[in-house]
């Protein structure tokens, strides 16, 4: 029985039942009827203006174009027929009028839509004898090669820039043979997914950068891997020659990344073939660097660590651990800590408040699946730059809000968001909790429903404004509504009180809370156990070690890095410093060497990046995706996991005889159990309201190419915008109270510790705040990432 | 009567004497003998040997890198590694051709789309060490530098053919 929806049609003699309404060119693409194609992309509106894909359809006088045809009952359509074939070969004949010959030096040669049609459709013989069209190439950034002589107008770059980036960077100007195609004043393309106009262009007209020239495409052996960096997990492929991996392209999956990645994901490739990696073992004697082989440098480790644990006791062990690693690793890195007597291991680096820690939710989970994200109505996010911070998941909202979603945000930066949103809350990091406090006094009195007494007396002095109510309204009305906790919450002092009134307000507008991790495994990491506090089972340790700030403020005798830069990526990053210089043994598993690195470990062991080991990532939904490795580790450099299970053998602890890494997992993955996804009434009730201090606050963001040390060795990302830049960024306000303006040099003081640093006038963020990026060595200085902070003019 | 024929023949040494003929035929004919390395035979402007890498009369070397030789190669004798130069062209910074690979069948020659790697007439090299016949592209430019003149002209003379 066909449903009503359901039409028949007749292509090439075949009988083909298709949907009310689709145009022909999705029908025939379902049914594998080839139809040649440049301007029409599955993902993109239909602009209907290359005119390669046009068809013969019975009763029409003309060929018809069949990505803008819609299905009608009874059509018979004709794809090889002499007209179409005609039709098609005269629209590739005006094509190539324009097109220069020079495949041969082009990069997209041997992937290149025109040339493949080219054989089927062009002719052997220009008849065209007339000046060909030139047009100059533009410069847009360090990202992007342009190429425009080759542009066949297609318009898929405009309409990705339109429809699915949001903003509108790319453009063409001009009519006819003088259309061009380039941004609208000389500029860069900022888009944090720009690099998907490479793939989506299908000449050679936009083609990748740091890949320029490099190798062809027919020399590439393609690979499957997860993307290191956005907390979704994109799937990508490797291009690989030889042991290198050239490029990476987005892989489809319509449950997570759909066709586009990140360019985070795209380009920081370039950092596994960077000059900064670490080949050799490397042991420091007497202040000396010496390069040494496997086996001695685990001797050095097992004497020196050994005289620790036994001299100082195991509590003197502290495991610092990022959470771009992998599964696998993070479960050793904890099973290895505490077979050693240690409790003191933890992922959560950029985290400060952690008095709520044992009543949290398992894992950082996204509230809901990727995909539910499009059919959100409302949606309120906390202290989230997500264009920058989660781009895949910025995407899937973007689509909800251009359905008419409303999306709210309480952010402490005026961030630019790629929709419309209705409305914001632009608050100091010190009183966004008195903000989103008045947000639950509005609730409360919506819904009518009594709370705790602890949250009333919170909220005796708190005053509603008209954009508190709204924001309520907007939540309470809505049945699928949802409140995301951003990156910026994750590092703020009063994060229990923040995830206190989130989540008494979802509980009382029956919305879902979700919390956006700031990594790829970051769920990865608290399910395997990688906490102070709590057990790969989930259960709680009887004996809850030291979180990682408590690490570096009771400067422990020995550290373990597994691909932390202390200095870089923790919360205080002069604490961080110092606790690394003070301590007896510093033991580094790093993919890259660096000065602070030389300056403060003692033993350096080279690992493996995510290309060249095996490894699983659970991403912010908590789907778990396996790769293997696709290449060989460089130099001596091991997958981090063979490293820890062979320091786990020298230290003679039992269970720790793995063969592959699959044997690692199955054993992780059978202690985690079911992963599933609970945020519901998971905080504290007795919160205290924080104390309000006076003077200029700091507020600190992770630039999105700055966030691990991948992403901060890709040459090429780091020339883009979206690198920490070393300044402090006030409003003109500030500024002109401090009499500063752009580009002075201005003395910072926090904690007593002076340094000075660049201006830069940056409206969005707010009165009396000063921002700072971290990851940039001038700050590593003034430490704590939020607090008190002193500018004035040198 | 075959039996008399076959006496006959026997008897008066007719096969030896038609043999004998044709060899001292040859005694009045031209030679064909080659005194080699004194003298040489003549050569074909298509002669396949010695491969060599060309430049343009300014001096700019011709091979933009598109690695067509490279894939069309049946023996996978050329390996090339290319970038793009600071003044952003498309060049090479490794083009080696394995010699003893190499099986002279010329469709590196055919397949480039700037006449760069080209085959010259060249066929007496040799090697003395292992790796002596790995031509790197210095050597394959330095041949093609020498030999310039006799190149362009073995092209300009087979350009009517093309």
């Amino acid at each position: 029985m066909m449903s009503d929806d359901q039409i028949k049609i007749e292509i090439d003699g075949r009988k083909i039942s298709a949907d009310k309404g689709q145009m022909l060119i999705e029908v025939t693409d379902k049914n594998d009827i080839y139809i040649p194609r440049f301007c029409y992309h599955k993902k993109l509106t239909v602009a209907a203006n290359c005119r390669m894909c046009l068809v013969e359809v019975e009763k029409a006088p003309k060929p018809l174009p069949a990505c803008s045809t819609p299905v009608m009952d009874g059509m018979k359509v004709k794809t090889r027929s002499k007209l179409a074939i005609a039709a098609q070969k005269s629209v590739m004949e005006f094509l190539l009028i324009n097109h220069p010959l020079d495949c041969p030096i082009c990069d997209q040669g041997g992937e290149c839509e025109l040339q493949d049609l080219a054989m089927g459709y062009g002719s052997d013989v220009s008849r065209y004898q007339e000046r060909k069209r030139v047009v100059m190439d533009k410069n847009i950034g360090s990202l992007i090669q342009t190429d425009l002589t080759r542009c066949i107008h297609c318009t898929r770059c405009v309409r990705f820039g339109e429809e699915i980036a949001g903003i509108r960077e790319l453009g063409a100007t001009g009519r006819g043979e003088n259309m061009e195609i380039g941004t609208y004043i000389k500029k860069s393309v900022v888009s944090e997914m720009s690099g998907n106009v490479i793939d989506l262009c299908p000449v050679g007209a936009l083609t990748s950068k740091p890949f320029r020239y490099s190798a062809r495409t027919w020399e590439l052996v393609q690979r499957d891997t997860i993307a290191p960096h956005d907390s979704v997990g994109s799937n990508i492929h490797l291009h690989i020659k030889g042991d290198k991996v050239m490029r990476v392209v987005p892989a489809e999956n319509e449950a997570i990344n759909e066709t586009w990645i990140s360019d985070r994901d795209r380009f920081s490739y370039e950092a596994i073939n960077s000059d900064a990696r670490l080949h050799f073992p490397m042991i420091k004697e007497d202040g000396v660097w010496q390069q040494v082989d496997w086996q001695e440098a685990l001797n050095v480790i097992k004497e020196k660590l050994g005289n620790i644990l036994n001299q100082a006791g195991p509590a003197q062990l502290g495991t610092l651990i990022s959470p771009t690693a992998t599964l696998e690793e993070l479960y050793l890195a904890q099973k290895l800590t505490r077979a050693l007597g240690s409790n003191n291991i933890d992922s959560r680096l950029k985290q400060i408040d952690f008095s709520d820690q044992l009543v949290t939710p398992r894992f950082p989970w996204l509230g809901q699946s990727i995909v539910d994200f499009e059919e959100n109505q409302a949606a309120l996010l906390i202290g989230s730059n997500l264009r920058k911070d989660q781009p895949i998941i910025n995407h899937r909202l973007r689509k909800a809000a251009l359905n008419g979603a409303s999306v709210m945000v309480l952010n402490p930066i005026d961030y630019e968001f790629n929709f419309p949103l209705d409305c914001k809350i632009i608050s100091p990091p010190n009183s966004i909790t008195s903000e989103l406090s008045a947000i639950l006094k509005a609730v409360i009195k919506l819904s009518g429903e009594k709370v705790d007494t602890a949250i009333t007396k919170l909220l005796k002095d708190v005053t509603i404004n008209k954009t508190h109510q709204t924001i309520a309204d907007t939540l309470f009305n809505n049945d699928d509504a949802i409140v995301l906790l951003g990156n910026f919450t994750t590092t703020h002092p009063q994060l229990s009180l923040l995830r206190t009134l989130s989540g008494e307000i979802t509980k009382l507008t029956h919305s879902k809370l979700g919390y956006l991790s700031d990594s790829v495994n970051s769920s990865g990491a608290w399910l395997s156990g990688a906490l102070p506090h709590r057990l790969t089972s989930g259960s709680k340790n009887s004996n809850i070690g030291l979180s990682s700030h408590e690490m570096l403020a009771q400067k422990l005798k020995a550290y373990l890095l597994l691909a932390v830069e202390p200095e870089l990526d923790c919360w205080d990053t002069r604490l961080a410093q110092q606790a690394m210089q003070d301590a007896e043994l510093v033991v580094a598993l790093t993919a890259f060497q660096s000065e602070a690195l030389n300056n403060y470990a003692d033993v350096l062991l080279p690992i493996a990046t995510f290309t060249e080991t095996s490894g699983t990532y659970i991403n912010n939904e908590g789907t778990v995706q396996c790769f293997n490795g696709a290449v060989p580790p460089q130099g001596e450099a091991r997958p981090a996991w063979k490293v820890l299970r062979v320091l786990g053998n020298s230290f003679d602890v039992d269970g720790f005889d793995y063969e592959s890494s699959a044997e690692v997992y199955d054993e992780s993955i059978k202690a985690i159990g079911k992963i599933e996804g609970d945020n519901t009434n998971q905080w504290q009730l007795t919160v205290t309201a924080g104390t309000k201090k006076q003077g200029l606050q700091r507020i600190t963001e992770t630039p999105m190419n700055m966030i691990d040390s991948l992403t901060r060795h890709a040459t090429s990302l780091q020339k883009t915008n979206d690198v920490a830049d070393g300044a402090i960024h006030i409003n003109s306000t500030l500024a002109k109270k401090n009499k500063l303006s752009n580009a002075d040099d201005a003395t910072v003081e926090q904690d007593k510790q002076q340094v000075t640093m660049k201006v830069m006038v940056d409206e969005r963020v707010p009165d009396n705040c000063v921002l700072i990026q971290s990851a940039h060595p001038s700050q590593i200085e003034l430490g704590a990432a939020f607090g008190s902070i002193k500018i004035g003019k040198q | 009567m075959n039996k008399i024929k076959h006496y006959l023949n026997s008897l008066f040494l007719l096969e030896l004497m038609r043999g004998l003929y044709l060899t001292g035929s040859h005694l009045f004919k031209r030679k064909i003998t080659v005194q080699y390395p004194e003298e040489k035979t003549p050569q074909s402007h298509r002669f396949r040997g010695l491969h060599a890498l060309r430049r343009y009369p300014n001096g700019e070397e011709r091979c933009i890198a598109c690695k067509l030789c490279e894939a069309v190669c049946p023996a996978n004798a050329i390996t090339i590694a290319s970038e793009a130069r600071e003044d952003g062209s498309r060049r090479t910074t490794q083009y080696d051709i394995d010699l003893t690979k190499c099986i002279f069948c010329g469709f590196c020659e055919e397949s480039c789309p700037v006449d760069s790697i080209v085959e010259t007439r060249i066929f007496e090299y040799h090697g003395e060490k292992r790796g002596d016949l790995l031509l790197t592209k210095s050597q394959l430019l330095e041949i093609g530098d020498k030999f310039e003149k006799d190149i362009a002209a073995d092209r300009h003379e087979d350009a009517k053919f093309r």
